[in-house]
């Protein structure tokens, strides 16, 4: 399906800085769905870990686990149809629970946490139901307009099952001020796909006395459906 | 059609996107055995043994250190074996922290039919974010020694006016490298793809 630009974000959007200089300036070339982008690399549950989804335990030391509120962040990886995307790669990034990310390049006061990376990864099952075990992250400062902070979120990358599927995005947490002044969150022109970017509590999810749940549904584009019914396994 | 879910936003990757996507290139080991995509070739794999680096530069003209590459191309055979131990047809690589070079270490694709009995010429997918790119771009690099064919290409042949195709081909370097430098503004502007 082709892509609908107006739920998407500008290349170029002024009030987040970075984008000024990294945005090309002629429009894209449409170009027709070849088997180049009708298939994509497929991964498999033995290139990953017991632990890779588990970032509580993933960096930790043996004993230990990260500090901060335990949170799960689950949801389902759907095409456009409404179709669950199987066997598909979700990695995910984010800062601790002080805003720190594990970076050379990052600056920020706030302390690392020795049993907290800031990595995982999972494969959704047959359904597109995906799972995350982690903890809070906190909104941190970046040096954009002189006092911007970012909203606490969670990076995800995600692969479905052809190459013109590829998405990175950012998870937000409901009611968090932040949300809304973010120029991140705010370079995407639509307040419904901003709204879908935002995971609400999933009471029926928490594990109580333990963690509290996120649910956070993401959406990859469909696919013309002769591709879609008959995958081919190389053209 | 009115039933279809929209598709999710994208959001910038972000300066640390190598934490999640390439975290034992950032320092952080121990926790995934390796990066997924480090290293495309096997002993096995059959094909002309070729590298591919080049640079993304900004519209200063400064290098971006902080992007990560990724690749997907057909065997040489010109099929997406995407199940094969031998070859995946994926890559991924971090831009050097301080020079922004990046490279990969592939076989060359070969040509590729379409449904339609079309064939495109010999092409790799080449996609960037980094922060600052609020959607990845796509683009395609292509072979200058496939020249000639390359008039007959289905996509090629959508780049109009054909002033800027130039920036979709390699340049051939020493041992087999071609140099893909991508620029993102400027008179040099890469073409990139809404595909
Ligand atoms: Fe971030």
């Amino acid at each position: 399906m082709p892509r609908d630009w107006t739920r998407q974000p500008a290349a170029r959007a002024p009030a987040y800085r970075s984008s000024s200089m990294r945005s090309p300036e002629h429009a894209r070339i449409s170009m027709p769905a070849t088997p180049t982008e009708n298939i994509g690399p497929v991964f498999t549950r033995d290139s990953l870990g017991p632990l890779d989804h588990d970032l509580i335990v993933n960096h930790a030391r043996p004993g230990q686990t990260a500090m901060g509120a335990r949170l799960i962040v689950h949801g389902r990886l759907l095409d456009q149809t409404g179709r669950g995307v199987p066997g598909a790669l979700i990695e995910v990034w984010q800062a601790n629970a002080s805003g720190r990310y594990r970076h050379k390049r990052d600056g920020y006061l706030a302390p690392l946490d020795p049993d907290f990376g800031g990595c995982g990864r999972v494969i959704t099952d047959q359904n597109g139901a995906y799972m995350f075990r982690t903890i809070m992250p906190a909104p941190y400062p970046w040096p954009n307009g002189g006092n911007d902070w970012r909203p606490a979120h969670i990076h995800f990358s995600v692969f479905g099952q052809c190459f013109a599927q590829r998405l990175v995005t950012q998870m937000y947490f409901e009611g968090d001020p932040l949300i809304a002044r973010c120029p991140i969150v705010n370079a995407v022109p639509d307040q419904d796909a901003i709204a879908r970017l935002i995971a609400q509590p999933d009471m029926e999810a928490t594990v109580p006395m333990d963690a509290r749940a996120y649910r956070f549904d993401i959406v990859l584009r469909g696919r013309r459906a002769s591709y879609f019914e008959n995958r081919p396994e190389g053209i | 059609m009115s039933d279809d879910l929209h598709e999710t936003a994208s959001q910038t990757a972000g300066p640390y996107v190598h934490i999640g996507c390439m975290p034992n290139a950032c320092g952080i080991t121990g926790v995934f055995a390796e990066d997924l995509g480090a290293q495309m070739l096997q002993a096995e794999t059959p094909g002309q043994r070729i590298a591919i680096e080049g640079v993304i530069f900004d519209g200063d003209g400064a290098p971006l250190t902080d992007a990560v590459v990724e690749i997907w191309q057909a065997d040489e055979q010109g099929r997406y074996t995407t199940r094969s131990a031998a070859f995946s047809g994926w890559g991924r690589a971090a831009a050097d922290a301080e020079t922004g070079r990046w490279r990969f270490e592939t076989i060359k694709p070969g040509a590729v039919p379409c449904p339609d009995g079309t064939v495109m010429v010999p092409h790799i997918t080449v996609w960037i974010i980094a922060r600052g790119i609020n959607i990845g771009l796509h683009t395609r690099m292509y072979f200058p020694e496939d020249y000639d064919m390359q008039a007959h290409d289905p996509v090629l042949a959508r780049v109009q006016p054909t002033g800027r195709l130039h920036t979709l081909i390699a340049e051939p370097g020493p041992d087999a490298t071609y140099n893909f430098n991508i620029y993102l503004q400027g008179p040099k502007e890469t073409v990139f793809f809404d595909v």
